[in-house]
């Protein structure tokens, strides 16, 4: 029973990593339509710049800060030098182009910080564990984690629905023609968004740099679980990436921690190891195949 | 037209000098790395064939390519080791035969992803065949017998009757007729009525099917195909390479793929092929003169696409003045 | 630098005997990706190595990307074009799988630094194939046998879900003896904390994994945040806490119990001048075992060239390799019938530093001169 609590908690805070990815992810794809293969790059780019200043300050905050700043700057750049031309061209083109945007951040994180890994740990304060339940300990350093990923879960929640610029985010999803008629500053709009949804993904690289190794090329594995979870949630709606990624990081860890033991009952030991990894492994695909043959626009579409 | 058939007939012979010209200079690679990228511009214009010409736009695509090359590796595996598949199906080194088997696979497997791909359109078309590729991937890697992620080792090219196919020049040989073949195959198919509607499926759908026609099933049956193109590139690339692992079906394959045939020219004949060998032979080129050869290959990249619409072949039509 | 280092060596190579030029070496290995710092490694060490052995060389270097295709492609540029009758350099099996065939098809010599998959090291052995690293197995079955030694009963075994991974827990579990519980992991997974519950669970006397790279700074970390680090002791084999990892993991990994070939104090004339020329050379730069290994094969390769005087005659230069006629960095070596290394193997604790850091201290030789279990096949 404990394990499974402990798993529970594993899943949530998996979830809200990808929440923070997700949500910044589909709201460029729901406003300007532009599949941006390059999210993960930023991601990067919080984990190396946070890292960094880290190792140099010895301050786990003012790495933070930095890892917010720097993600933010390298957004609004790519804002303004690429994804600006890209908006009125089709997906292949915007696949081409960010495609080659990895190359360029991956080869230049290369030359500036070399190709060894870089050294992170928790902040004093958040390094040992809670006892949060009788005989369960668990790191304060995740439940951290998990409080900043639901935080901003619910200031996205009253940045979207209480405020103007939340507004225009919502009709920008939900109809792009539209917010353009209507003679809003339209490349503003767009610029804000990329740079917050780059925020975002900043974030959640400095969040998982105590936990992961910070390594060049970080990003491009975490991707395409945010894809699934974008795509899950239904393209534009954050509503529905929460969900998704809640969903997803839970199903993913639970699969992985009890799918090889239930295999086990069945039968012997390394054949349901191996396949049970296996199948874990292809969980999250299955579980959008699955999502999109009921729902194929996914759960909470937008009209588009 | 004329003016058309002239220059792909001057193409080929230019390619088939290849291996004489490579001996001449020394530069003996060049029949590898000219064999490898016709192999993939192969592997690209099946993709074009549904992402330029229909508009499906499959992000899984090196799953084919990858099944297609198993096919080749295990068949060549259980010859080698006197084994049978499922315990029933012998082993085979024979060129005719593997082939087929690896292009029937391709479209087997193509029709089972197919069939429920299509139900979904747009970016959830592009997710779910990625996610149908990621399931063949890591089912491959956890294959023990056939060397799981390590793949297999195909000591000996596949044989064909009456040429000596460890000759580099004669494998090469064999490479562009297949080549040769499948792209006036390709021509055929795009000019037949069956590639007339999977084009007037792309334009609009919704009119299509009001003349009555089945979009879903000719869409399938387009994806089908191309699959089946992609599995025969990936037979030929294990027996030019002599090993089939699982990076064939890996998820940046597919992006490789599709950058391809975007750099060549979406919709296009020739665009997937010059799209595959520019790539090619750009990598090649400088990861000689730089460990840090991705930097000035997505520099490349992203100002190709900025500064064309259209890829190579657009671009190149400009340079030509316009004469089309 | 290089320019440097390859000016004094063809200096010395003027006293010996006269040579027409420096031998061509071909060197692919991975550069690029999370993994490039290996390949850098491997780079290094060999040059190092080379340099020692005073022999007259030019290297020819070019990334993999991991990638069998690109190193193929490579490999058929080298040895048609180029003229190459050595070659070095391959980090991971799967490579190796697919470029070694080609060099030993096309006449050359192929000197494994690292990766030696069984495939080559059993039936398909070779005359022209020879590996200075270990035999893949070899590494864990010295984890297990240390495990044995430790005293300890009952273990839980993490590897990813693949060929090595399998590997890594079979050959542990062969040396050990004891009751396993097996954990495969996923193949890019980052995140373990389903393991480190799992594991909690478990409470096994010892925990040995098999993650080399990102992946072991990953799993390390997260043993010390999920607080078994202290707790349940740790054996790890020497791809999972190589000098690199422990710098970016500090002090996460000190407690763990490693077992290797080589370690950076063993007293010996040629490890000690392996560590005064990479400090010398690399100062920023951790040295770690794979750079060793690299360096060995430089010493073999270069003293192979001295012995045949360059590659002129390839049977000369096959019987002198085969010799192993070499000052190992690690004191004991020979090659077994298939020709892969037959040596000892260490226990080694980490431990901190002054300042800190975690440090890799030799213990105790727990295997000696042992090769692999595949040689048996091997009939040349």
């Amino acid at each position: 029973m404990i394990l499974l609590f402990e798993q529970l908690l594993n899943g949530l805070q998996y979830g809200v990593t990808l929440f923070l990815l997700a949500a910044g992810l589909t709201l460029i794809f729901g406003i300007m339509g532009v599949i941006n293969l390059a999210h993960g790059a930023l991601y990067m780019v919080g984990a190396f710049a946070a890292s960094w200043v880290a190792i140099q300050t010895g301050s786990f905050w003012g790495g933070l800060l930095t890892g917010l700043v720097a993600s933010g700057i390298a957004g609004i750049v790519v804002e303004l030098g690429v994804m600006r031309r890209l908006y009125a061209r089709d997906h292949l083109d915007q696949v081409l182009a960010t495609f080659a945007l990895i190359l360029i951040f991956n080869q230049t994180t290369v030359l500036i910080f070399g190709r060894q890994p870089l050294f992170t740990s928790t902040p004093e304060v958040l390094s040992g564990s809670i006892e949060i339940l009788p005989g369960l300990p668990y790191p304060t350093y995740r439940l951290f984690v998990i409080a900043v990923g639901l935080a901003v879960a619910i200031g996205l929640y009253f940045l979207i629905n209480k405020t103007r610029v939340g507004m225009l985010v919502r009709a920008g999803a939900s109809n792009r023609q539209m917010v353009r008629a209507l003679g809003v500053n339209i490349q503003g709009l767009y610029t804000a968004v990329f740079g917050l949804g780059a925020l975002l993904a900043g974030l959640a690289g400095v969040m998982a740099s105590p936990i992961v190794s910070v390594q060049v090329g970080m990003g491009d594995e975490i991707i395409l679980a945010t894809f699934v979870v974008v795509v899950i949630g239904g393209v534009g709606s954050v509503k529905g990436a929460f969900v998704a990624a809640i969903a997803l990081g839970m199903f993913d860890t639970m699969l992985r921690a009890f799918l090889p033991a239930t295999l086990q009952q069945v039968m012997p030991g390394p054949e349901a190891q191996a396949l049970g990894v296996g199948i874990s492994s292809m969980g999250i695909y299955l579980m959008m195949a699955l999502v999109l043959l009921v729902r194929p626009r996914g759960l909470f579409a937008g009209r588009g | 037209m004329k003016r058309e058939n002239l220059l792909l007939l001057v193409v080929f012979i230019l390619l088939a000098l290849v291996p004489f010209a490579a001996e001449l200079t020394g530069q003996s690679s060049w029949i590898k790395l000219v064999g490898q990228a016709l192999i993939y511009g192969m592997a690209a214009a099946s993709l074009n064939f549904i992402l330029g010409y229909g508009g499906m736009v499959s992000f899984g695509h090196a799953a084919f390519f990858g099944i297609g090359g198993y096919v080749v590796g295990m068949l060549y595996h259980h010859f080698d080791a006197g084994t049978l598949f499922l315990g029933f199906i012998p082993g085979t080194d024979q060129m005719l035969i593997t082939l087929p088997a690896a292009i029937v696979a391709a479209g087997l497997a193509a029709a089972l992803v197919g069939a429920l791909s299509l139900r979904t359109g747009g970016v959830q078309f592009i997710m779910i065949t990625l996610a149908f590729a990621q399931m063949f991937f890591f089912l491959f890697i956890s294959l023990k017998t056939y060397g799981g992620e390590d793949g297999i080792m195909v000591r000996r090219t596949n044989s064909l009757p009456g040429l000596n196919m460890k000759d580099k020049a004669t494998l090469y040989w064999v490479v562009l007729g297949f080549a040769a073949a499948y792209y006036l195959f390709l021509r055929r198919l795009v000019q037949s009525s069956f590639g007339q509607i999977i084009a007037g499926i792309r334009q609009n759908e919704r009119r299509m099917a009001a003349m009555g026609i089945s979009t879903y099933r000719y869409k399938l049956y387009a994806f089908i195909l191309s699959g089946m193109g992609a599995g025969l590139a990936g037979a030929l690339m294990v027996n030019f390479l002599r090993f089939a692992s699982p990076d064939m079906m890996h998820w940046s394959r597919s992006g490789e793929l599709m950058v391809m045939v975007i750099l060549g020219g979406v919709g296009t004949l020739a665009g997937p092929f010059i799209g595959a060998g520019a790539l090619f032979t750009l990598e090649t080129m400088l990861a000689r003169v730089t460990e840090h050869w991705m930097l000035p290959v997505g520099i490349l990249l992203l100002l190709v696409v900025l500064t064309s619409k259209g890829g190579l072949m657009a671009l190149a039509r400009k340079i030509m003045g316009g004469t089309k | 630098m290089k320019r440097l280092l390859t000016t004094a060596s063809l200096l010395v190579a003027m006293a010996v005997p006269a040579y027409a030029d420096g031998t061509k070496i071909g060197v692919i290995t991975t550069l690029s990706g999370p993994a490039g710092y290996l390949g850098e490694q491997i780079r290094d060490g060999l040059m190092l190595g080379l340099d020692a052995s005073g022999a007259p060389y030019e290297l020819v270097v070019e990334d993999d990307g991991r990638d069998p295709n690109t190193g193929v492609q490579v490999a058929d540029r080298m040895l048609n074009e180029e003229g190459i009758k050595v070659m070095t350099g391959i980090v991971f099996s799967n490579v190796s799988g697919a470029v070694v065939p080609e060099a030993l098809d096309a006449g050359a010599i192929y000197v494994s630094p690292n990766a030696a998959p069984s495939p080559l090291a059993g039936e398909k052995c070779n005359p022209n194939y020879f590996v200075v690293s270990w035999q893949n197995d070899s590494l864990h079955e010295a984890s297990g046998a240390a495990a044995k030694k430790l005293g300890y009963k009952t273990a839980v075994a993490l590897a990813p879900n693949y060929q090595a991974g399998k590997d890594a827990i079979a050959g542990f579990s062969r040396e050990f003896g004891g009751e396993v519980t097996e954990i495969y992991t996923g193949v890019e997974q980052s995140d373990f904390a389903s393991e480190m519950a799992q594991i909690r669970d478990k409470a096994p006397e010892v925990v040995f994994q098999f993650h080399p790279g990102g992946q072991g700074i990953a799993f390390l970390k997260q043993y010390q945040q999920a607080g078994h680090l202290g707790t349940i002791p740790m054996v790890l084999s020497e791809p999972s806490y190589d000098a690199v990892i422990l710098k970016a993991v500090g002090p996460a990994a000190i407690g763990v119990t490693g077992t290797t070939h080589w370690n950076s104090d063993f007293d010996n004339e040629s490890s000690k001048a392996l560590v005064a020329a990479w400090a010398a050379a690399h100062p920023d730069v951790p040295l770690t075992t794979y750079a060793q290994q690299a360096y060995d094969t430089g010493l073999l390769i270069g003293s192979a060239l001295n012995k045949a005087g360059g590659d002129g005659d390839m049977a000369a230069l096959q019987a002198a390799m085969k010799a192993a006629d070499f000052a190992s960095s690690r004191g004991s070596f020979a090659f077994g019938a298939n020709q892969h290394p037959v040596q000892d193997w260490y226990l080694t604790a980490i431990e901190a530093d002054e300042a800190g850091n975690p440090k890799i201290v030799t213990k105790e030789k727990i295997r000696e001169a042992v090769g692999d279990v595949y040689a048996a096949n091997c009939k040349m």
